[in-house]
């Protein structure tokens, strides 16, 4: 197998996940997005760490777990700050949220 | 190269999947479609021969943070249902920026990896496989060489924790 097979799929799910983030306005939507940006990562982590070898592969790995450890930290308090703006505002359009625009 | 047929299949799911996250006008679909693309990618890691991961993958991904989300979705979204105000006005600018950037990542990654191979660990017996790369290998890596990051890691995650409960809670 190629590495850069690994490699281009996951430009392609964080290109994917780039253009949810940008175009959604749903908060919970753009979580779900930034959810698929972190998986191109780990996909990286992963066949890069495999490339280069056992210890490397180990180490990778290991990135990745703590990534996805980051992942479900970042979803509880983001789930949260959409529940209090829903809490706030009756909606969790991110166009409305706009208290700091100059 | 049976490896190459499923690294397609599981490539191609992924990728419509994700498109569908990106682009369903219903918010549970997305959800679904989101555990699709989280299982395909599990797979991929076992494609990798990163069983751990895998696990994690699907234990972490799909039965938590899936979970999350549903409950999210749950709690700020009174009627279930299809939706038309899921997207802004700049889709197109989105579109465009997602494409740019694919196109500049492919470039680099080709002109940086080109046909590098992956080692091919067909040949390596399941045993040398499991103890030089497997699941024991990685808890010794945690918990040796990785000690102190993994630490500072539970702390984290036990300050996201508590903050995510300060702030959701009423009082």
């Amino acid at each position: 197998m190629l590495v850069n097979q690994f490699l281009i799929l996951g430009a392609v799910l964080f290109c994917i996940g780039v253009y949810g983030v940008l175009a959604r306005r749903n908060g919970v939507l753009v979580l779900m997005s930034i959810e698929l940006i972190l998986n191109a990562v780990n996909i990286n982590l992963v066949a890069l760490g495999s490339l280069q070898g056992p210890e490397a592969a180990v180490a990778g790995q290991v990135f990745t777990l703590f990534v996805v450890t980051i992942a479900a930290a970042e979803v509880g308090v983001g789930l949260a700050i959409v529940l209090l703006i829903y809490r706030n505002r009756a909606s969790v359009d991110l166009d409305e949220v706009d208290l700091m625009k100059g | 190269m049976p490896e190459n047929i499923a690294f397609g299949i599981l490539a191609l799911v992924a990728t419509l999947a994700a498109l569908r996250v990106v682009t369903t006008r219903n918010v549970v679909h997305a959800a679904l479609y989101l555990v699709v693309v989280l299982a395909t990618v599990g797979a991929l890691y076992v494609l990798l021969a990163a069983e751990f991961v895998a696990a994690v993958q699907i234990l972490i991904y799909i039965g938590a943070i899936l979970v999350l989300f549903l409950f999210g979705i749950m709690l700020t979204r009174p009627t279930i249902g299809t939706d038309t105000g899921l997207d802004n006005d700049q889709r197109w600018i989105a579109g465009v920026t997602g494409l740019f950037l694919l196109g500049v990542l492919s470039f680099v990654l080709v002109d940086a990896f080109g046909d590098e191979q992956l080692p091919d660990l067909g040949g390596v017996s399941r045993e040398a496989l499991t103890a030089e790369r497997g699941t024991a290998a990685v808890g010794d890596a945690i918990f040796s060489t990785y000690l102190v990051p993994f630490e500072v890691v539970s702390v984290l995650l036990l300050a996201a924790l508590v903050g995510a409960i300060v702030l959701a809670r009423r009082d």
